[in-house]
């Protein structure tokens, strides 16, 4: 029996959004396999992975919490992705949203104003699009690829971090520690449902996503998007400058990512620590993928990706399971994502050697 | 005398800095050849550090343990030709999840093995030779991942432009529907290309956690992937210059480590991120003539590939 | 008689939604130029790539010296005698001839002996070539060559040349029929695909002639005229178009000394164009492909800009550094070569493909709002005016013939009422049906007044539609000439550059 890709003539609008379904659940059975090989009871595991961190109001808060720099930066980089344009440095683009957005505190430590809060994340926006009109600069001045140029940029931003919170930023009260200090309360965002952590951040989530979904479905600057990444030749056709349209979507996600950061820190830590990301900016990623590089998707997307960082927590502290299994899973997915993404174009056939001859032409 | 050994010691390191970033650069540079752009390198490589690594460790044969961090990459690298090359999945996005797959697999399989230590990989014993003064231990004390390296770099040269195979690579990386109208097998020449690059990947990983830094650390490759794929770009895909460019960030990083032993008033961070600055700035300076980078790019290179479309 | 060289009985071969070869019968004796005629999408390509091993067959006999086979391979088929040179060449640019050749013949000879077979071959029949060049660097006639000589390389009994002279000027294609003819003059039989009535009745010993997938007629085309293989190909009897032109009115686009210079070493550099397109008359711009054609048509369009705004007018504003848009805004409606991936995304449906060229005329857009009810009016008119054959505006351009969706490209741009019309290969690659469809639309659109500018390598169709035809050649423009005075001879001489060269030679002689 041979397998054989047949094209589609007209790409499957089921198909999208099935393959993450399918990916999701290539992704379980193999979870499944994986557990077990580890010596650990499958079922269970799975259970304390993806169920358990979930069952009570303070395990769905925490999803949120996680979900909500997911979803932000994923908008961001779905624009970028639709328009062929590979930003894959959003975590350096948070961490300097981050920190533009906390130099605010660290300078005026005592401020009580209460426009300190706006402040900052405009701050926040603004580090993050500085950071991402490097490549964007180098791009369209110099032809320089944005894929390395944007990647190679978080290792600047995360050793820019580094060195802060280990001089300049450190609290002189901290005992040596290398942690800023901890933000006064003008400077951090309200929690919107007492007895959590589910901070206000997740209010600006839901804005980015519905903002999003506005752009790229119904105006004209996100039909743009759409065919700058499919064919940049016909976007050239309608006048859309292809400089332009890098400058515009680099910007954006790199605004995005930052507000991102800043909601970070002025949410669930509260200071600058050497360690604000946990790889957020790279399973973002995922999350573009996962979901289908459309907003509404990116939603429940970023709720499966922040399950799969709140899961790997869980079974580390109840089964003593590494950290680095939510990385596995999260990889899993996304080369599941991709396998089966080949459904939307292509369908498979079937065939028996012998009862059509044209099998042997591939 | 001291100087001759100061001298001596910072030549040495550069070369060690040099080969993990000269073995992924290398294996790249053939993926690319055939078309195939695996952005996946930094994941091979820590997959292939672990996997050295611990096989090291468990049996105590150097020459297994580098056996396994080949291995591994070319398991890793498979993964990613199965994606791009049969379920005709997007390269970049593919590569990306094969990086991340592979932080995640790494620090899962060296949970055990973290911080326990080794001994360095033993240089080749060549008698005589390493007695040289000087250019003794230079040339002849060293290790054989680190030769290697070099002669891969020969074969390489050799093989893509002297042999028939190395022509036929070319072509499909250079238009793979006319390579394909031909008769060639595109698809299986790309796979080969591809595990070639994920053993040479596996390499470089195990050459770091067997020599460059004899121990496991999570993530140790700190974005040496990434320049080795930046190294082939300046290299404007020719292997020689990729030995050159090799060579020239291994100095970049001891530079760097050197400056902080002299006192250089800055902090550790910032001089850390010279090798990234410094490979960014390469970039610029390659790329900015893009006529040039497009003559000398495969003309397919990250093009999905499908026989009947 | 002695046993064909080649016989095919029965051959079927079927693709999604299309019968490609319906029960095939074909013969070719050795030594015989025996054309494959018929239009575009006759099924011709699809049968020489069954007896190229490039398809298989889904039912149907061949046989080779009278002996069964099938041929399971290009590989295969040039290993028994059989060797194809493709309408688009399949050649490495960056490699050089040497090495595109090795690539394609059996393990053997390399380096200096393989240069010198080629040399030896390319002199034999006169096919100039340099071993050492790189691909890049030559001319398409100079490709098609390299072509030639691959297969000549393994002394092929059956030379299979698909659509060859579609690049050629007419003078370059004279030399190809005389190399042809000196091969079956030595016994290697050419399978001779075209669609072109002239060359073959020139060229050829037998005719074969398909229709929709089938074999309409065998005829020996030496005592056809062209019209009545056109019946044949075409089905039914013929009438151009026959329309007057009317009046020509003032400049409405206008070309001054533009030029361009190359990005790169493959691309060509446009030097001093000048011409002007009046209001009701259709301006042609013949050449063959790669002379600076596309790189003309980019600058017109306003994709690239110029460096002064004062080389393009439209309309009488001058608008050489204004974009895309701003020259829409002037009146200009542009049809670019590619269909797919430029003049539409083949992966977006009809409705979203309206919005690419007319979303400013038509209030396809309010502000930013992108408005789909009326972009969905838009394309239902589009296909209805312009007898769009879809399975609603929704799916997918992609999904369309060539012909039809270039009747959609075309129409979108014409219901605009354009000042100013550019088109680019209106007809390239298109139907019968639909390139009647085109033309007649053209000369309409012109007859109401359009300045029309139609950039093509089909010279029959310039000569059918133009007042004026003006040849490009290395990037520069002949003078236009009125098509009254013209003949397909003279402007193939144009098109290799004869006047051109003279006109230096006068120049440098001062």
């Amino acid at each position: 029996m041979r397998i054989k890709l047949v094209p589609r003539q007209t790409h499957s609008k089921v198909m999208t959004w099935m393959t993450p379904v399918m990916a999701l659940v290539l992704s379980l059975l193999s979870g499944t396999v994986m557990f077990s090989l580890l010596g650990y009871p499958p079922l269970e595991s799975l259970y304390a992975f993806f169920i358990s961190p979930i069952s009570d109001l303070y395990g769905l808060s925490e999803l949120f919490i996680k979900a909500t720099p997911l979803a932000i930066i994923a908008v961001g980089l779905a624009m970028g992705f639709r328009a062929n344009v590979w930003n894959i440095g959003a975590e350096g683009q948070f961490t300097i949203g981050a920190l533009t957005g906390s130099a605010l505190v660290i300078y005026f430590p005592e401020s009580d104003n209460v426009l300190m809060l706006p402040a900052m994340l405009i701050l926040g926006v603004a580090g993050g699009m500085a950071w991402a009109s490097i490549p964007a600069f180098l791009k369209t001045r110099f032809n320089t690829n944005e894929i390395l140029t944007s990647l190679l940029l978080v290792y600047v931003a995360i050793l820019i971090l580094s060195t802060l919170v280990h001089g300049p930023w450190k609290d002189p009260a901290g005992y040596n520690f290398p942690e800023s200090v901890i933000f006064q309360d003008v400077a951090t965002l309200p929690i919107i449902v007492p007895g959590t952590r589910l901070h206000f951040g997740a209010i600006f989530a839901l804005l980015v996503v519905a903002t999003g979904w506005v752009l790229f479905s119904r105006t004209l600057a996100g039909f743009q998007v759409r065919v700058s990444g499919l064919a940049p030749h016909a976007a050239r056709y309608t006048g859309v400058r292809s400089d332009r349209m890098v400058w515009y979507v680099l910007l954006g996600a790199g605004g995005l990512a930052g507000l991102a950061g800043i909601i970070e820190v002025a949410g669930p830590i509260g200071q600058v620590q050497p360690l604000i990301s946990p790889g957020y900016g790279f399973a973002a990623i995922i999350v573009a993928f996962l979901g289908r590089l459309h907003p509404l998707g990116i939603l429940f997307a970023s709720l499966v990706l922040a399950l799969s960082y709140l899961g790997g927590e869980f079974v580390q502290i109840k089964l003593g399971l590494p950290l680095g299994i939510a990385g596995v899973f999260q990889g899993m997915l996304l080369f599941f994502l991709l396998s089966c993404d080949v459904l939307i174009n292509y369908r498979v056939e079937f065939r028996r050697p012998g009862t059509k001859s044209s099998a042997s032409s591939a | 005398m001291a100087a001759i050994t100061t001298i001596e010691l910072v030549l040495l390191t550069v070369i060690s800095a040099a080969t993990p970033l000269l073995l992924a650069a290398t294996g790249e540079l053939v993926v690319e050849r055939s078309g195939v752009l695996n952005l996946g390198v930094e994941g091979m490589m820590l997959v292939g550090a672990v996997s050295a690594f611990i096989v090291m460790l468990t049996t105590g044969s150097w020459a297994l343990g580098i056996v396994a961090g080949a291995a591994a990459g070319v398991i890793m690298s498979m993964l990613f030709g199965v994606l791009t090359l049969f379920f005709l999945a997007n390269q970049v996005a593919s590569g990306l999840a094969l990086t991340l797959f592979g932080i995640g697999v790494s620090s899962l399989l060296g949970i055990p093995f973290i911080g326990l230590p080794i001994d360095k990989l033993p240089a080749l014993d060549l008698p005589l030779l390493g007695d040289i003064p000087i250019l003794g231990p230079l040339i002849f004390g060293q290790d054989f991942l680190i030769y290697f390296s070099v002669l891969m770099i020969v074969v390489v040269h050799w093989f893509l432009f002297r042999t028939r195979s190395g022509l036929i690579l070319r072509a499909v990386g250079e238009s793979h529907d006319a390579a394909h109208s031909i008769g060639y097998s595109v698809i299986k020449i790309r796979f080969l290309a591809v595990m070639f690059g994920g053993a040479m990947a596996g390499l470089g990983g195990a050459f770091l956690s067997l020599s460059y830094t004899p121990m496991w650390v999570e993530q140790m490759t700190a974005g040496r992937g990434w320049i080795a794929l930046a190294l082939v770009v300046f290299a404007t895909w020719k292997p020689g210059r990729v030995l050159i460019g090799a060579y020239l960030f291994g100095s970049v990083t001891i530079l760097q480590l050197h400056l902080q032993g002299l006192g250089v008033q800055l902090p550790a961070q910032i001089l850390s991120m010279l090798p990234y600055l410094v490979t960014i700035l390469v970039l610029v300076l390659i790329s900015r003539n893009a006529a040039r980078v497009k003559l000398s790019a495969p003309g397919c290179l990250g093009q999905i590939f499908h026989p009947h479309s | 008689m002695s046993t064909p060289l080649l016989e095919l009985k029965g051959v079927t071969k079927a693709f999604p939604g299309v019968v490609a070869n319906d029960t095939i019968d074909l013969s070719i004796a050795e030594g015989e130029i025996h054309a494959l005629l018929g239009e575009n999408g006759a099924g011709k390509s699809t049968l020489v790539k069954i007896i190229y091993g490039y398809y298989s067959a889904d039912a149907g006999d061949m046989s080779w010296l009278g002996e069964a086979v099938k041929v399971s391979s290009p590989a295969h088929a040039r290993q028994i005698g059989i060797g194809m040179v493709f309408q688009h060449f399949s050649l490495f640019d960056a490699l050089s001839v040497r090495e595109n050749i090795e690539l394609a013949i059996a393990a053997g000879k390399t380096g200096d002996e393989l240069s010198e077979d080629i040399i030896e071959i390319s002199t034999t029949y006169g096919l100039g070539l340099d071993p050492e060049r790189d691909v890049f660097s030559l001319s398409v006639g100079e490709r098609q060559r390299v072509e030639i000589v691959r297969c000549l390389l393994q002394s092929p009994k059956l030379l299979i040349m698909d659509e060859p002279t579609s690049v050629l000027t007419p003078q370059e294609a004279d030399n190809l029929f005389e190399v042809l003819r000196k091969l079956a003059d030595q016994g290697c039989a050419v399978l001779y695909i075209s669609h072109k009535l002239e060359e073959i009745r020139r060229l050829c010993h037998h005719a074969t002639i398909l229709r929709h997938g089938k074999v309409v007629a065998q005829c020996d085309p030496t005592k056809e005229d062209t019209r009545s293989l056109a019946e044949m190909m075409i089905g039914k009897t013929l009438k151009p178009p026959a329309y007057e032109l009317k009046q020509t009115g003032a400049e409405k686009l206008v070309v001054r000394n533009l030029s361009r210079n190359a990005e790169t070493e493959r691309s060509i550099s446009l030097s001093d164009i000048s011409f002007d397109v009046c209001e009701g008359e259709i301006f042609g711009i013949a050449g063959v492909a790669g002379n600076g054609q596309t790189e003309l048509m980019e600058m017109l369009s306003g994709e690239i800009l110029a460096d002064d705004d004062s080389v393009i007018s439209i309309d009488g504003v001058a608008c050489g550094r204004r974009g895309v848009r701003a020259r829409r805004q002037l009146g200009a409606a542009i049809v670019p070569e590619e269909r797919l991936g430029h003049g539409a995304v083949g992966s977006m449906s009809l409705v979203e493909n309206a919005f690419l060229g007319g979303h400013r005329r038509f209030n396809l857009t309010r502000g930013l709002w992108m408005n789909y009810a009326n972009a969905r009016k838009f394309a239902q008119q589009t296909c209805d005016d312009y007898d769009v054959r879809h399975a609603g505006i929704q799916v997918d351009a992609g999904s369309l013939s060539g012909g039809n969706l270039q009747k959609f490209l075309i129409g979108r741009e014409i219901l605009q009422e354009p000042l100013v019309m550019l088109a680019s290969q209106p007809t390239w690659g298109v139907d019968a049906g639909s390139q009647l469809a085109i033309h007649k639309a053209l000369l309409d659109l012109a007859a109401r007044g359009t300045a029309v500018l139609v950039i093509s390598q089909d010279l029959d169709e310039l000569l059918e539609l133009c007042n004026r035809v003006a040849v490009m050649f290395a990037g520069k423009l002949s003078e236009p000439h009125q098509v009254a005075d013209l003949s397909a001879e003279k402007i193939g001489l144009l098109m290799g550059g004869a006047e051109l060269e003279s006109a230096k030679g006068v120049a440098n002689a001062h």
